[in-house]
């Protein structure tokens, strides 16, 4: 096969990434900006540290920083073990009751508008209170609920996907060796499937990290996440705190990206050789 | 498996209908603003009152109806641009080394994994009256004035294209990776010319990825709410504003209520055409 593309599609891949990046590259270099006018540079006293001082100094950004720290994690802990779960009896029972609904039900939250989740996830908050006393209040147990609802639909398709393409023969090897059902579980599918509920691990974590819309609907008085904090700072214009804070997700996120990837291409090339 | 099965009926289901239920109640001033659904009145008799007047207000004032019209119109022309960007690059990306592959694969998944508030935000700092881009054109002598960008709806396209473009490309990509190159080949032994092959084979070949992809963008870019607010200004009119305003400024519960049933009304039979081409998609690959 000749890899060659023509100029059309190299020029348009070119284009592609330049509109992709330069937004994101733009925030970079403007974090080092002296200047409090964000998008104008100072160059007599550029490039500085000191918006990253300032950020580090800022309670409401930190505090909101905290909540949405422990939000993130127990919903991607959670999203992880709901997830496989629900992955895991889509691809390896066929028919069973319900198959379709569990389908459908992991399937909409990846498309449906957030505003629709979130107004209709605070309307059961709300009944329910009323019904039964629980939850009492609004706060970071009804945000968690919220997120891992949709969270989990991501996990399902990501674990599902990976069980859908791999041999079932080992599990029914080491059943046939006598291993009973919940141990092939442990010792053979789960490190199978352990690189894609990483990935799912992390999925959730970020999409909880980053939510706004569901957030707002189901916080409570006290329980402002960072993407609340920083939409109601955008608002008000733009800020060069919110520059920096942008450049230090990047830098954790590309980090974790790379390092996932690499690891996991290297886990490819031990499997590939051990089977080979 | 009992376990996530329940989570999302209690958690994703049981909502719908509490939203269809308080999108039939009146208007009240109390804490919740909504009057309930069943009451009894004298000793034994239970009254069910159904409100229609929520939806006949929808139906009555123009701003929700525009508002409605609107949103499916931006989430179009989004859509069709994001194709337009986006195809090229699955196309390109599909076609590349396998090495390369993964690099550029890797470079359309990172922005997605950096926050979309973020990088929407960094939009107003190119965007705005003195901000990055009219600053580099007036340095290059192109304009004199600064143009006027932000808070216009071609801000708004600019962010959501921007927002929803790798959601688009991944699944094509991912349709087009499995693509039998030779097919090309031969149809220009066969006297095709590169344009003409990529019309009649690539294209109707890759039809599954462009409806998947589309769909990712389309349904939720129709609801978008973080996007028109921060780079649409104050007449973006998309019914994800509306609902939200509705809600937190005029605490209108019913309204905003009726406002998302019609919105789910509207996008369930793009959801379950999304879910038969991911069916397809799925069944194909097998």
């Amino acid at each position: 096969m000749n890899y060659r593309s023509s100029i059309f599609v190299l020029t348009c891949i070119g284009l592609g990434f330049a509109f992709l990046y330069i937004p994101i590259l733009s925030m970079v270099v403007f974090s080092f900006n002296a200047s409090r006018l964000v998008t104008v540079w100072d160059s007599a006293n550029s490039p500085t540290l000191k918006w990253y001082a300032s950020l580090l100094h800022n309670e409401e950004i930190l505090d909101a920083a905290w909540v949405s720290v422990k939000v993130a994690v127990i919903n991607a802990t959670g999203s992880v073990i709901l997830g496989t779960l629900a992955g895991f009896g889509l691809a390896r029972f066929r028919q069973f009751r319900g198959r379709f609904t569990l389908n459908a039900m992991t399937t909409a939250p990846l498309v449906m508008p957030e505003v629709i989740t979130g107004l209709s996830l605070l309307l059961l908050f709300v009944a329910l209170e009323q019904l039964i006393g629980w939850p009492a209040g609004r706060g970071i147990t009804t945000m968690t609920i919220g997120h891992m609802t949709f969270s989990m639909a991501y996990v399902t398709v990501i674990v599902n996907s990976r069980l859908v393409s791999f041999d079932t023969a080992l599990e029914e090897a080491a059943m046939d060796l006598g291993a009973r059902p919940l141990k092939v579980f442990f010792v053979i599918t789960l490190p199978i499937i352990f690189p894609a509920i990483l990935s799912g691990w992390l999925l959730a974590f970020t999409l909880s990290w980053d939510d706004l819309v569901i957030s707002s609907f189901t916080s409570g008085p006290g329980s402002s996440t960072l993407p609340m904090v920083v939409f109601s700072k955008v608002r008000l214009g733009v800020s060069p705190e919110i520059n920096v804070l942008a450049t230090i997700t990047l830098g954790v996120v590309t980090t974790m990206i790379v390092a996932v990837s690499l690891w996991m291409a290297r886990r490819a090339k031990i499997d590939k050789a051990s089977a080979g | 498996m009992a376990l996530p099965y329940l989570w999302l009926l209690l958690f994703f289901v049981v909502p719908f209908i509490i939203v269809l239920k308080i999108s039939f109640s009146d208007m009240d001033l109390a804490i919740p603003p909504y009057k309930p659904l069943l009451e009894w009145v004298g000793q034994n008799s239970l009254a069910i009152k159904v409100n229609f007047e929520n939806y006949a207000f929808l139906f009555t004032d123009s701003l929700y109806l525009n508002a409605f019209a609107n949103s499916i119109k931006v989430a179009f022309l989004s859509t069709l641009l994001c194709l337009i960007i986006g195809y090229p690059m699955a196309y390109g990306i599909a076609r590349a080394r396998p090495a390369l592959r993964n690099i550029l694969l890797l470079l359309v998944i990172l922005p997605f994994w950096t926050s979309l508030l973020l990088r929407v935000y960094a939009w107003i700092g190119l965007l705005k009256a003195n901000g990055v881009i009219n600053n580099v054109l007036m340095s290059l002598g192109i304009i004199h004035e600064p143009l006027t960008m932000l808070y216009t709806p071609f801000a708004m396209y600019v962010g959501i294209v921007y927002s929803y473009l790798p959601f688009l490309i991944l699944p094509l990509y991912a349709n087009l990776e499995k693509m039998d190159w030779q097919l090309l080949e031969a149809a220009q032994d066969l006297g095709c010319r590169p344009w003409q092959a990529f019309f009649k084979i690539t294209l109707p070949l890759s039809r599954n990825g462009i409806l998947a992809g589309s769909m990712l963008v389309f349904i939720p870019a129709v609801g978008e709410f973080v996007i028109p607010a921060l780079l649409g200004g104050p007449n973006a009119l998309m019914i994800g504003r509306v609902l939200w305003d509705e809600f937190f400024s005029n605490r209108a519960w019913p309204v905003a209520s009726a406002v998302a049933i019609l919105l789910l009304i509207l996008l369930v039979p793009f959801m379950m055409w999304y879910q038969s081409v991911q069916a397809r998609e799925t069944a194909g690959a097998r």
